[in-house]
């Protein structure tokens, strides 16, 4: 099994354009439901990008805003005015 | 289309300026006096600069979101009182889990913010110092929005009334205590390996995730929101552990074998200490989500499997006795309901024995032990119940000298003997649940051989009396109130009057 990272989301309005984005941007990303939140599983890489999220809501997004509705993670976090990424080995 | 996304100074240039930036080395005082406490512990740190900040939050930014993670917060809340919300729970069994986390879990918080205040005083490295200051900033507001989502139910349901003073005294609660009392009197890298990297890194999923989506599965809106308001910070907190660990790998060879045994230490610690919360999401919840097996393997087989690889090349290897763990996790939450069960008189909330429906689902979700093992226990004691003769265990328990649990657990491999360990330190002999508690006291019995167990400390006279009645009082447990059964007790004929108050208003 190579090293799976995950995201763990909040399931509310919110954090729905991200959940969306994420998934449309990783195509191999997994996601888990459960009451409340959102477990998204991906091998190696997850990238969450501005781009994405801020074509679904219609106004900028900030990656740090990721702060607001972030339950839990796995792996290694990067982040730029761009895009959060988690990978292992970085 | 959307109009293209604004530059502003980028975001790693304006987080140099406002941390590292701001930072400067002292010339009137040497560094070393400055900052006395980062050295002792024999970590090498040669190069500060060659921390790395992950989520690069600036103080301002910090201010903003953590404004607006309070605002959302209090408006639930508000109308979670507003609505008389614990009237929307499943059942009212359900709030001895959360009797359970105020009480136990609550305290740690401000524990959190107290040490991570002295960190982001005296780390050296501005990095982590920075990290640290908004750490217990998070960590007082975690214990805030506790305390005022938990006095709601305190309004309606008893064993709330005295979460501070408990914590200190009550036989139970001395395990969390011990293990964060252990953690603030570390030195700071031993404090970060303990709190930042095993426990919140490597182990607060377990207690956070699966019980806080249980709290929303079981109608309980208030917990679920200050549950995810608080753990939207943890995923700063994880980063910080996670750096932690690596930094330190990294900066000298001669940090690993340190490192290694502080990570041994506190997956053990950390793994006994969450028994508590395997009773929890096994018994506890009327609706349960996963079983704590289940959570088991997605968090630490899973997740920390992953997490061990990618650190294996620094040469650190996966915690001591995991395997042991791992094995445990089909046995811990039926050994420690069953503990509570004989001691209910002396717990701060109410206990019973799982129903044929509850015994079904355990024996789905643990096909290796429940039915071998705990039914039959559970069975007999329905038994010893109808007639009329419930079991209480009315000896008090050796405790183990590291974790402070009652010594219940099994033998690994072998489920129908009692575990005991013992070592000799300075004259005296020291008993333990395991070889992981005896490694840990072995390498430091100084620290260990004084560790304030509840069980000695009744005897020697020091809580209260002789009499239960003299413990709990000493404790502020109200008898016949607090303690004993869920059947029967003050808070079922609450809950249970209000359940016939709404079948009639429904016809
Ligand atoms: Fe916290
Ligand atoms: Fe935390
Ligand atoms: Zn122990």
């Amino acid at each position: 099994m190579a090293g799976i990272v995950s995201i763990t989301l909040q399931n509310n309005d919110e954090a729905r354009p991200v959940i969306e984005s994420i998934l449309h941007d990783n195509p191999s990303a997994n996601a888990n439901y459960m009451p409340g939140a959102v477990k998204i599983d991906c091998p190696e890489r997850l990238v969450v990008k501005a781009e994405s999220v801020s074509a679904r809501i219609g106004r900028d997004w900030d990656p740090q805003e990721i702060h607001l509705t972030i339950v839990s993670m796995g792996g290694s976090l990067d982040e730029d005015d761009e895009e959060l990424v988690l990978s292992w080995g970085a | 289309m959307t109009p293209p996304r604004k530059k502003k100074l980028n975001l790693k240039k304006r987080y140099e300026l406002m941390t590292r930036g701001l930072d400067w080395e002292t010339s009137y005082q040497k560094m070393d006096d400055v900052f006395p406490y980062d050295t002792f512990e024999g970590i090498k740190i040669t190069d500060w600069s060659k921390w790395e900040d992950p989520f690069r939050l600036t103080m301002d930014a910090y201010w903003k979101y953590q404004g607006e993670k309070e605002r959302k917060l209090y408006a639930v809340l508000d109308s979670f009182a507003q609505n008389n919300g614990q009237l929307g729970i499943s059942d009212a069994r359900y709030v001895n889990a959360i009797k359970l986390f105020l009480t136990g879990v609550t305290p740690l918080e401000y524990q959190a913010h107290r040490h991570f205040a002295h960190l982001g005083r005296h780390i050296r490295g501005v990095g982590p110092r920075v990290a640290a200051q908004m750490q217990s900033l998070d960590e007082l507001r975690h214990a805030q929005t506790q305390i005022h989502t938990i006095s709601h139910y305190n309004k309606y349901f008893d064993g709330f009334a005295e979460f501070p003073h408990m914590h200190d005294r009550v036989w139970y609660l001395s395990v969390p205590k011990s293990f964060f009392d252990d953690a603030c009197s570390a030195g700071p890298f031993e404090f970060f390996t303990a709190i930042s990297f095993a426990f919140e890194y490597v182990l607060t999923n377990l207690l956070f995730v699966p019980f806080m989506s249980g709290a929303a599965y079981n109608g309980d809106l208030a917990t679920v929101t200050f549950g995810f308001s608080a753990q939207s910070d943890e995923a700063r907190h994880m980063t910080l552990g996670i750096e932690v660990i690596k930094f330190m790998l990294e900066q000298h060879p001669d940090n690993l074998p340190i490192v290694q045994q502080w990570v041994d230490k506190w997956f053990w610690r950390g793994h006994k200490m969450l028994g508590l919360v395997a009773m929890m999401m096994d018994y506890m919840l009327p609706k349960r989500i996963m079983s704590w097996k289940e959570a088991w393997e997605i968090y630490f087989t899973e997740a920390g499997g992953a997490l061990f690889e990618d650190l294996s090349r620094y040469g650190l290897r996966v915690p001591k006795y995991a395997d042991i763990a791992t094995d445990e996790a089909e046995h811990i939450s039926h050994q420690n309901w069953s503990i509570f069960y004989q001691y209910t008189q002396a717990a701060g909330f109410h206990t019973w024995l799982p129903s044929d429906e509850e015994m079904a689902w355990l024996s789905e979700k643990y096909p290796n032990t429940f039915d071998k093992y705990y039914r039959p226990r559970f069975e007999m004691w329905r038994e010893m119940e109808a007639r009329g003769e419930r079991f209480y265990n009315n000896a008090l328990p050796q405790l183990c000298q590291t974790c402070q649990i009652p010594m219940g657990y099994t033998e690994p491999g072998d489920p129908t003997r009692i575990g005991f360990r013992s070592t000799e330190y300075a004259g005296e002999r020291y008993h333990f649940c395991s070889d992981g508690c005896k490694d840990i006291f072995e390498n430091e019995p100084e620290k260990f051989s004084q560790a304030w167990l509840p069980v000695h400390q009744i005897f020697q006279g020091n809580c209260g009396g002789a009499e239960l009645s003299d413990v709990l009082e000493w404790y502020h447990m109200k008898n016949g109130t607090d303690n004993m059964d869920y059947t029967g007790s003050p808070d079922q004929k609450q809950w249970d009057a209000w359940q016939s108050v709404r079948k009639r208003v429904a016809g």
